[in-house]
């Protein structure tokens, strides 16, 4: 699996010989590859005019391009903040709740990245074809993708230590913009241009993948809350900045402390594991029918639900599990 | 009839070619194959509905909808054969006398005792004993012994102790169905008490003294309390039109010291068209989620739940915490009554809560008080108007509460699933006719045998491991969160998308649960005895030998190891675009699937008693239904024990 940024093709389909070699090289001969691009075909087209574009196929005659439109950006921060909105407004009524959670569009994003990850996974398990996937800068969407796609195909990314490593390499390295992404959260008017809840995106989709396969990922909700607030604010430099450059330019690693290093102390690891994970080498295929992704109650309703009776039922669950 | 397929509904490349068998209980398909022989049961009982579809090339399509949700589509290569087969159908499915049941030729090899201390498992009497009946305050009527009085309701009734025959004989001419005000629920605590009736016949001015003294009887049965709730579960508006017709609602003037409260549930032909529009919604091909959620809103199914829950949670409030009685009627007493009195019992008290608890629940406000199973849920042919899902709103309602206090049921999900299913199935005469008049004229109890027994003997399928009854989950009564609570209402996909496997997890967390809390329980039992054994060793001279084999049998039995990767699940269909691309053979995909089909030794699927069983994959069957009484198994692929990874496979 691959990731890149769009190719500038550009209005005058530029051609680039290097690059055609290089994802040239990546395939045997007679192999075919696929390029999963997270915009529209449409979007694609669009993004000519501005210097950008899509690898034609005659260039690239071993690669089939599939079109996976994924939100990204201002949009999918409007989505965000009229979710919470929603949940914490007391005077909706019952016959209108479901429609207004419908209208946040939150729930299809969910969808609509579980079902891109699932098809480069399938892509790579069942055609055992190579992907190569990108949006328009390869920060965002790309990103969700390909780490999706990993705790899916690779049960190492589903340990512990293995989802850090992830999150390191997928996101952290690969270079998401976390401090242009998550700036204000929900609750602010400041509706900054470059906010956009990817990485939230990407937490709510391993949550439903925890849901569905309640043996199989070594951390549980705790470990992703825990992530999720740390990308917005946190004591420790793992999340600054916006990349490995501007990271190395403000010194964080001789700045600042690592969140790994405290996440993974004895003391504090075992708040964070999954009493009931068995390590499963399968490759797991979640169900992305409406009926099984659900509304993280456990981040949206943080602060609105008591969550005191699923807490003991967690308590009983940690107990049974760990005498046996 | 040969040749048939029986279709996938979420993936067309997975049709099953088998033969299709009707007997004078079950269709039964079964699919060809050298060593599968995948068999799908369905109960004529079950069968809600079918449909005759366009032919086309490859045949007639069939489409049988069943009461549990299950949805059957088949293809008939010939047409002649289909329409025979749907003509059929349709009169197997449609019985017209009570013999043509299920539960009339149902044989699980039990003696005469045996089917008679099944029937003696749930005893009124004992309940309301339990409860602190008969006391200083109520009292065990005999007023309705030959069902003189009322023939709805049962030869024994609870009523205050100042109430007279000749009260109740009264209120009754007062009442619809002459369902007068009677005892569900007391509460010995602080004698606060539910009790039900039918909407009064008073029109726009009638009254009727001995109904007020009726009512007068219950307010002073508690003491602690200077007036009595009458909650009225009907809108408003239908209540008032019910006056017209000379029936209604208590005038507050009228009545002394009452306090009268509109709940606004809707009647049974909205609850029937609502279930109907959510089954639209889950029969969707590939719905987005926008579909989905516009569907399941417009269908009104989770707010007539929430209506319901409010309104029991309205009722418990009031005794729980006011210390105040209630006397809560609908028009006819035995639909949105016997819903709401349940769901505030369960909430009262934790003892409906376990499992025996729970069906003295359903005997006592369902059973008991009349609930018209066989108009309800079809038993027999009869007027589809009086068709509604009222039984399975009440079972939904714990269902929601189940997942919002995990600690709080000693039964688990399954065990509403398989309530349901056999009160549609008829397979035990629990749920036959519309009032236990009816069924003692028919002769039930000696005839037929009962639910409750079997669901007691197979009670380990059914438990919740999370559950201990000195949980403080367990301690008095339950408080479901008020507003914001739209959220909690969650779409309950275990019933009505039960047979799609895709949804699904492969293994369910209860049973893996339920699994180690036997095996410690055993090896705390185990250690027990060893103890015991070492000390007496210095005694006598005993050999470990035994021991030893006998613990390494036991393990072995309970080897469901959560890591027996054999078993892989397999994608959805996620893309159409990769259909064109040469793929995997397909013989690949099918071994994995083969290895989930057990052979035939295995299932004993020459059994008929082996109802219903709808998939084998999951290969639990031969686990629970190896019971020596042989009969009456359900399909247990709903949430397969099987020795696997939580998976997804939609075909």
């Amino acid at each position: 699996m691959l990731r890149s940024s769009q190719p500038l093709t550009g209005p005058n389909r530029k051609r680039c010989r290097e690059d055609e070699m290089l994802l040239g090289m990546v395939l045997d001969e007679g192999e075919r590859g696929f390029i999963i691009d997270t915009r529209s075909a449409q979007a694609a087209k669009q993004a000519r005019m501005s210097g950008g574009g899509t690898e034609p196929k005659s260039s690239y005659p071993q690669w089939r391009r599939l079109h996976r439109p994924m939100e990204r950006g201002r949009p999918l921060q409007e989505s965000f903040i009229r979710l919470v909105e929603a949940c914490n407004d007391t005077s909706i009524t019952m016959d209108r709740w479901l429609s207004r959670l419908e209208s946040c569009r939150w729930l299809s994003h969910v969808k609509a990245a579980l079902s891109t990850a699932c098809l480069a996974a399938q892509c790579m398990d069942r055609e055992e074809a190579s992907v190569l996937v990108h949006g328009a800068e390869g920060t965002d969407t790309t990103l969700l993708v390909t780490a999706l796609a990993q705790l899916l195909l690779d049960p190492s990314c589903r340990t512990l230590l293995g989802f850090q490593g992830l999150l390191e390499r997928e996101w952290i390295e690969a270079g998401h913009p976390f401090h242009l992404r998550c700036a204000h959260s929900a609750y602010s008017h400041a509706r900054l241009k470059q906010e956009a809840p990817l990485f939230l995106l990407f937490l709510d989709c391993v949550w439903q993948l925890s849901r569905q396969f309640p043996f199989s990922l070594e951390f549980g909700e705790r470990l992703l809350l825990t992530l999720f607030d740390n990308a917005y604010a946190s004591a420790y430099g793992t999340f600054l900045c916006n990349n490995e450059k501007e990271r190395c330019l403000c010194k964080v690693k001789e700045n600042a402390h690592s969140l790994w290093a405290w996440l993974n102390q004895p003391g504090e690891k075992q708040q964070y594991l999954n009493p009931l994970y068995s390590h499963n080498v399968l490759v797991i295929w979640p169900s992305v029918e409406p009926q099984s992704i659900q509304l993280w109650q456990g981040l949206f309703f943080r602060w609105i639900r008591s969550s005191q009776y699923l807490d003991e039922a967690w308590a009983e669950i940690q107990r049974l599990a760990e005498s046996s | 009839v040969e040749n048939v397929r029986l279709l996938d509904r979420l993936s067309s490349r997975k049709a099953a070619l088998g033969t299709l068998y009707l007997t004078a209980t079950h269709v039964i398909f079964v699919e060809n194959g050298s060593e599968t022989r995948k068999e799908t049961w369905v109960l004529h009982s079950q069968i809600s509905s079918i449909e005759k579809q366009a032919t086309t090339a490859s045949g007639c399509p069939l489409l049988i909808r069943c009461k549990n949700f299950q949805v059957i589509q088949l293809v008939i290569p010939q047409e002649r054969d289909c329409h025979d087969i749907y003509i059929s159908l349709i009169r197997l499915a449609r019985p017209v006398k009570y013999e043509e049941l299920y539960c009339f030729s149902f044989n699980p090899k039990l003696d005469k005792e045996e089917r008679e201390q099944g029937w003696k498992l749930v005893d009124l009497k004992e309940e309301y004993n339990r409860m602190g009946i008969p006391n200083n305050y109520w009292q065990i009527s005999d007023v309705n012994r030959d069902y003189g009085v009322c023939d709805s309701y049962p030869t024994e009734v609870y009523v205050p102790k100042s109430a007279t025959a000749h009260i109740i004989v009264g209120s009754s001419k007062f009442r619809s169905r002459r369902r007068f005000p009677a005892l569900s629920y007391y509460c010995k605590d602080n004698n606060a008490s539910i009790c039900r009736s039918s909407q009064p016949l008073s029109g726009f001015s009638a009254r009727c003294l001995e109904d007020e003294q009726m009512l007068q009887a219950i307010r002073k049965a508690n003491p602690g309390s200077d007036f009595l709730y009458v909650v009225d579960t009907r809108p408003k508006l239908n209540a008032m039109a019910n006056r017209a017709a000379g029936k209604g609602y208590e005038n507050e003037d009228n009545y002394s010291n009452i306090k009268f409260q509109f709940i606004g549930i809707e009647n049974i032909h909205v609850m029937r068209n609502s279930l109907q529009k959510m089954l639209e919604v889950c029969e969707l091909k590939s719905p987005s989620m926008s579909d989905f959620l516009w569907g399941l809103e417009n269908s009104g199914w989770l707010k007539h739940i929430k209506a319901i829950m409010d309104a029991g949670i309205f009722i418990a409030k009031a005794v729980a915490e006011e210390g105040v009685s209630v006397l809560v009627h609908c028009s006819d007493g035995w639909d949105r009554t016997a819903q709401v009195c349940s769901v505030a019992s369960l909430l009262l008290d934790p003892y409906y809560r376990t499992m025996k608890g729970f069906m003295v629940l359903i005997e006592k406000d369902w059973v008991s008080f009349g609930h018209k199973f066989n108009h309800r849920y079809g038993n027999l042919d009869g007027d589809p108007k009086e068709i509604s899902p009222v039984i399975d709103q009440f079972i939904e309602c714990v269902w929601q509460l189940m997942e919002q206090f995990p600690c709080a049921f000693e039964f688990n999900e399954r065990f509403l699933i398989h309530i349901q299913h056999h009160i549609y199935s008829c397979q035990f005469g629990n749920f036959l006719c519309n009032s236990q008049k009816e069924r003692r004229e028919l002769k039930i109890q000696e005839r037929t045998y009962s639910l409750w027994a079997h669901l007691w003997k197979n009670c380990a399928d059914y438990l919740n491991p999370l559950y201990r009854s000195n949980h403080s989950q367990m301690q008095g009564t339950l408080c479901p969160q008020m507003a914001p609570c739209n959220f909690l209402y969650k779409f309950w996909s275990g019933m009505y998308n039960r047979f799609e496997k895709g949804l699904h997890p492969r293994q369910s967390v209860t049973d893996y649960l339920m699994a180690v809390k036997e095996e410690t329980q055993q090896l705390e039992e185990e250690l027990e005895v060893l103890g015991e054994r070492l000390a007496n060793l210095q005694k006598s001279q005993l050999s470990y030998n035994k021991v030893k084999s006998k613990q390494q049998d036991q393990s072995k039995q309970l080897g469901l190891s959560t890591s027996n990767n054999s078993l892989a699940n397999t994608p959805q269909e996620y893309s159409n675009d990769l259909k064109s691309f040469p793929s995997r053979s397909p013989s690949q995909g099918d071994e994995e699937d083969s290895a989930l089909i057990l052979t035939q030794d295995n299932l004993k699927s020459s059994d008929p008693d082996l109802s219903a069983n709808s998939d084998q994959e999951s290969g639990v069957e031969d686990l629970s239904c190896r019971s020596p009484s042989g009969g009456g198994c359900l399909p247990s692929e709903d949430s397969g024990k099987d020795s696997d990874e939580a998976v997804f496979l939609i075909v």
